[in-house]
C-alpha cells in the first residue's frame, strides 16, 4: 500500500466492524481477539501492512479505538505495557529485521509478552552514554555482564530492550550496541527495588554472563546510542503524551474532590486550582498539538516539553490535592511493599499521587537533562564544554 | 520595631551542641528509617533521655512549675534538631502543645500535671486534629456534661499513641473546657492512623463516657487552647528550618560527590543556582523562625504577625528543600532505602500542621490590615 491510496476514517470503520462481526467479542476469548485484531491492522493503525497496521495516519487510530470500545471489546491494556507499546515497539520498527518485527511486534501488542527497558545504571543515569554493562562476543552470541537499574516492571517482562557497551576503546557514544534480552534467561537476576510510595514498580538487575543471540542485536554493533536516542524520543511522548479529555489526568481528580468537598474549600487554594486548571487544559492542547504533528512525521524534539510539562503539572496538583484534603491529607491509604503490575496513580488516595509524582520528573530523562535538550536541539544553544566526549570510554574519570 | 534578638545565644549553642550530639550517636535518619515500620516507631528511650536527662521537655516552663525557666527560644532550637534528624518523639505533642495548653490554665490539677510533663515523668498530647489552625474555632467535637464525663472523638492527634495523658478541649454546659484523661482510663480509645509521616504518629481518640479532670473553665480555656496552637506553629517554624537545614546538606554533599558527564553535577550552573536560591531560603527561614521564637518568648506585641509569618514562609521552604533533595538525587531519591523521603513526608505533614501556610496568610491579612476584599 502507498502513501497516495491512504485509507480513511470510513474504510476503517467498516474493517473494525468486520473484525468485530468475525470475532464476536462476546464469544471470543481475549488473547484470540486481541491476535485477530493485530492481524486484521487494526493494532496500531500506522504501522505496515502484515505488522498490525495499515499504514494508515496515526491519528485515525482514534477511529478504530472508539469502533471496538462501543462494542465491548477487550483491549490490549496499554497501561500494563507501557513501555513495550510506547519504546520497544517503535524502535524495533525503526531499525528491527523482518525477522525480528515479525517475531516481537505481535506478542508485544498483545501483551502476551512484557517488555522493560535496561538503560540506566548505578553509575550511568543521565549520563546515560558512560554505561559500563559490558558484551563481548562468543562465536555467533554474545556474553553480557553488569547491572542495571531502577529498571520498572522487570518483575513482568519477557523481553528487555538493552544497551551496553561493545567497545571500550573508543569514545563512549560510539562503543555502544543495542540488544534485545531474555529476561528469563539464565544469569538474569532480578531484585525488587523499594519506592518512597512504598511499593516496588522498579528492580535492581544483575547480568552474569547472559548468553545473547547475535539475532537479538537491534541496528550495528556500535550504533547503539542512534537507536537508543529513537527510543528515549518516543519515551518522553509516550510519558507525556497521551490523549486526554477535558479534565483529564491529575486535575481531573482534584476537580471532583473539590465538587464533592465544599466543606474543605478555601480562597487561596481556589487561587491554585484555577491557575492549574488552566495549565492542564494549555498543556492538553499542546498535546492535541503535538499528536497532530505527530501523524504527520516523526516525534521531534518537541516531546520533550510535554514530559517536562507533565511532570511539573502532576506534581504541583497532587501537592495541591494533599493541602486540600487537611485532616485526611496527614494519612496514607497503604505502605505494604508490594510489586505492582502496572502504575496505578488513580485508584490510589492523594499522598500515594504526590509522592509517585515525585518520579515524573526522574524517570525518562530527569526535568534538568530535558531542559538542556530543550535548550540545546530545539533552541540552538551551545552545549555545555564537555569533558568526555573525544577520549575513549575506559580512560574516562570516574 | 524591632528589639527581638534573632542570634542564637552562647546558653542555645551549648543545648543545640548536646542535642545533636545525642542525636548523632541514638538517631541517625538511616536508624530512624530502619525502626520507621517496626511495632514501636517512636524511640522512646531517646525520648527519655531528651526529657527526663537533658531536661528539654520543660525549656519553657518556669522552674516553680517543673520546669526549666528558660524560654521558647531554647525550645525552638531542641525543634531545630529533632527536625534536622526527624527523629521520632513526642516532642510536638508533649512539650509544645500539651505543656504549652497546661501553661494557660491556672488550677491545681493543671499545674500537678504540668510539672510531671515538664520534668519528663509522663508524655502528653493535646487532643485537636494535628492540621487545627490557631484561629479555628473552640473544638467541638468532644462534649462535657457537669460531672466532667467526656463524650466524641478527635481525629488526627499528634503524638497521642505513646502519650499516658490527654489534654482535651470539650464543650461542657457552660462554654469551652479544658479536661485530662489518662489514656489507660476506661472508654478512653487510641487508634493509630497510618500517617504519611513516617516519623510522627497520629491517631484518632474516642471518648466514650469518660470521666475526666476540669482543668480549666470557660475564661481561660479558649485562650489556652489558642496559645497553645499559635505556640506550638511558631515551635514548627523552627522544626522546618531544621528539616530545611538536613536537606540542603545532604543534598550539597551529594552533588558534590555524584559524577556524570565526567564531571560532579554540582559543577552544572543549573543545580548550583537552584542550591544557592534554597540557601536563600533557609537564610530567611532562620531569621523568619528565630523571630517567631523570640517574640512568642518575649511576649510581644509582635508575636501574632510573626508567627504567621514563620508558619506561612518556613512550612514552603521545608517542602521546597525535601523536593529539591529527591529530584537532585534523581533515582537514588525515589527509593526508600535513602533517608530523603522522610523528610519529604515529615515537611508535607508538617505544611498542613497547625494550619496551612494559606490560613496563616489569611491571619495575617486582618492583623496587617490587608484585607482581601
Ligand atoms: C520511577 C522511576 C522509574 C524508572 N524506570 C526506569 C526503567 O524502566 N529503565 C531504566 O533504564 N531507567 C529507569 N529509571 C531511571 C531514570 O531514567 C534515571 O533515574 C534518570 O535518568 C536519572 O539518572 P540518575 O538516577 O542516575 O540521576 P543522575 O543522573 O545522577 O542525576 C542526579 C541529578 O543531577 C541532575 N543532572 C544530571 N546531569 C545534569 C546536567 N547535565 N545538568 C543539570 N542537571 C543534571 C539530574 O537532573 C538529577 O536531578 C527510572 C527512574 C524512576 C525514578
Amino acid at each position: 500500500m502507498t502513501a497516495h491510496t491512504e485509507i480513511t476514517a470510513e474504510q476503517l470503520r467498516e474493517r473494525a466492524r468486520a473484525l468485530l462481526t468475525e470475532h464476536d467479542p462476546k464469544k471470543t476469548e481475549r488473547l484470540e481477539f486481541l491476535r485477530a485484531r493485530f492481524d486484521a491492522g487494526l493494532a496500531w493503525v500506522h504501522f505496515p501492512v502484515g505488522l498490525g497496521g495499515l499504514d494508515a495516519p496515526r491519528a485515525l487510530q482514534s477511529v478504530v479505538d472508539a469502533e471496538l470500545a462501543a462494542a465491548g471489546a477487550p483491549d490490549n491494556q496499554p497501561r500494563r505495557i507501557g513501555i513495550g507499546l510506547g519504546m520497544a515497539a517503535p524502535t524495533i520498527r525503526a531499525f528491527g529485521t523482518e525477522e525480528q518485527k515479525n517475531r516481537y511486534l505481535r506478542p508485544l501488542w498483545t501483551g502476551e509478552e512484557v517488555w522493560c527497558q535496561l538503560f540506566s545504571e548505578p553509575g550511568a543515569g543521565s549520563d546515560l552514554a558512560s554505561l559500563a554493562t559490558r558484551a563481548v562476543p562468543d562465536g555467533d552470541d554474545w556474553i553480557v555482564n553488569g547491572q542495571k537499574v531502577w529498571t520498572s516492571s522487570a518483575h513482568l517482562a519477557k523481553w528487555a530492550i538493552m544497551v551496553v557497551r561493545t567497545d571500550p576503546e573508543v569514545p563512549k557514544h560510539q562503543g555502544m550496541t543495542y540488544f534485545i534480552c531474555d529476561m528469563t534467561a539464565p544469569g538474569v537476576e532480578v531484585r525488587p527495588l523499594r519506592q518512597i510510595t512504598g511499593e516496588a514498580e522498579f528492580n535492581e538487575v544483575f547480568l552474569t554472563d547472559v548468553r545473547i543471540p547475535d539475532s537479538q542485536r537491534l541496528g550495528e554493533i556500535g550504533a547503539g546510542w542512534q537507536v537508543a536516542q529513537t527510543t528515549l524520543m518516543n519515551e518522553r511522548v509516550a510519558i507525556g503524551g497521551n490523549a486526554i479529555p477535558r479534565e483529564g489526568g491529575m486535575i481531573g481528580v482534584l476537580a471532583k474532590k473539590w465538587r464533592e468537598h465544599p466543606e474543605l474549600r478555601a480562597a487561596d487554594l481556589h487561587d491554585r486550582l484555577l491557575r492549574l486548571w488552566v495549565e492542564s487544559e494549555v498543556t492538553r492542547l499542546v498535546g492535541e498539538r503535538l499528536r497532530q504533528q505527530l501523524a504527520v512525521g516523526a516525534p521531534g524534539p518537541e516531546g520533550s516539553g510535554a514530559k517536562l510539562a507533565f511532570a511539573k503539572l502532576n506534581q504541583a496538583i497532587s501537592s495541591l490535592e494533599v493541602e486540600f484534603m487537611g485532616e485526611h491529607g496527614l494519612t496514607y491509604d497503604d505502605w505494604t511493599m508490594r510489586r505492582p503490575d502496572q502504575l496505578d496513580f488513580f485508584g490510589r488516595e492523594a499522598g500515594y499521587r504526590y509522592l509517585r509524582a515525585k518520579g515524573n520528573s526522574i524517570e525518562g530523562g530527569t526535568s534538568e537533562v530535558l531542559r538542556n535538550v530543550i535548550a540545546e536541539r530545539v533552541l540552538g544553544l551551545p552545549s555545555e564544554p564537555r569533558v568526555d566526549k573525544d577520549i575513549p570510554w575506559k580512560d574516562l574519570p570516574r | 520595631m524591632t528589639s527581638a534578638n534573632l542570634l542564637y545565644t552562647d546558653v542555645e549553642d551549648d543545648l543545640r551542641a548536646s542535642v545533636r550530639s545525642l542525636l548523632g550517636d541514638r538517631s541517625d535518619p538511616n536508624d530512624v528509617l530502619a525502626k520507621c515500620e517496626s511495632d514501636q516507631p517512636y524511640n522512646l528511650e531517646l525520648w527519655h533521655t531528651l526529657s527526663a536527662e537533658l531536661g528539654v521537655a520543660g525549656l519553657h516552663v518556669p522552674e516553680k512549675l517543673g520546669g526549666q525557666g528558660a524560654s521558647l527560644r531554647e525550645t525552638a532550637v531542641v525543634a531545630e534538631e529533632l527536625g534536622r534528624s526527624v527523629a521520632p518523639v513526642p516532642f510536638l505533642g508533649s512539650t509544645v502543645l500539651a505543656t504549652s495548653a497546661l501553661l494557660g490554665c491556672s488550677s491545681e490539677t493543671a499545674t500537678a500535671l504540668l510539672e510531671r510533663l515538664a520534668t519528663g515523668a509522663i508524655t502528653g498530647a493535646l487532643a485537636v486534629p494535628l492540621s487545627t489552625h490557631s484561629g479555628a474555632p473552640f473544638p467541638d467535637s468532644v462534649r462535657a456534661t457537669a460531672d466532667g464525663t467526656l463524650t466524641g472523638r478527635v481525629g488526627a492527634v499528634a503524638d497521642a499513641v505513646v502519650a499516658e495523658t490527654l489534654i482535651i478541649p470539650a464543650i461542657g454546659d457552660s462554654g469551652p473546657e479544658l479536661y485530662s484523661v489518662d489514656t489507660s482510663a476506661d472508654g478512653v480509645g487510641v487508634s493509630p492512623l497510618r500517617a504519611l509521616d513516617l516519623t510522627r504518629g497520629i491517631a484518632d481518640v474516642e471518648l466514650a463516657g469518660v470521666r475526666g479532670t476540669r482543668l480549666a473553665e470557660p475564661e481561660l480555656a479558649d485562650g489556652a487552647v489558642r496559645e497553645a496552637l499559635r505556640t506550638g506553629a511558631a515551635v514548627l517554624a523552627s522544626e522546618q528550618l531544621g528539616l530545611a537545614q538536613w536537606c540542603l546538606d545532604e543534598t550539597v554533599r551529594y552533588v558534590r560527590e555524584r559524577h556524570q558527564f565526567g564531571r560532579p553535577i554540582g559543577s552544572f550552573q543549573a543545580l548550583k543556582h537552584r542550591l544557592a536560591d534554597l540557601w536563600l531560603e533557609l537564610v530567611s527561614a532562620r531569621a523568619a523562625a528565630r523571630h517567631a521564637a523570640d517574640t512568642m518568648a518575649t511576649g510581644g506585641a509582635d508575636a501574632a504577625i510573626s508567627v504567621a509569618t514563620a508558619q506561612s514562609y518556613c512550612a514552603e521552604v521545608a517542602v521546597h528543600a525535601a523536593e529539591e533533595c529527591i529530584q537532585l538525587h534523581g533515582g537514588i531519591g525515589m527509593t526508600w532505602e535513602h533517608p530523603a523521603h522522610l523528610f519529604l513526608k515529615r515537611a508535607k505533614s508538617d505544611q498542613l500542621a497547625l494550619g496551612r501556610p494559606g490560613q496563616h496568610r489569611a491571619a495575617l491579612a486582618e492583623l496587617v490590615d490587608l484585607p482581601p476584599s
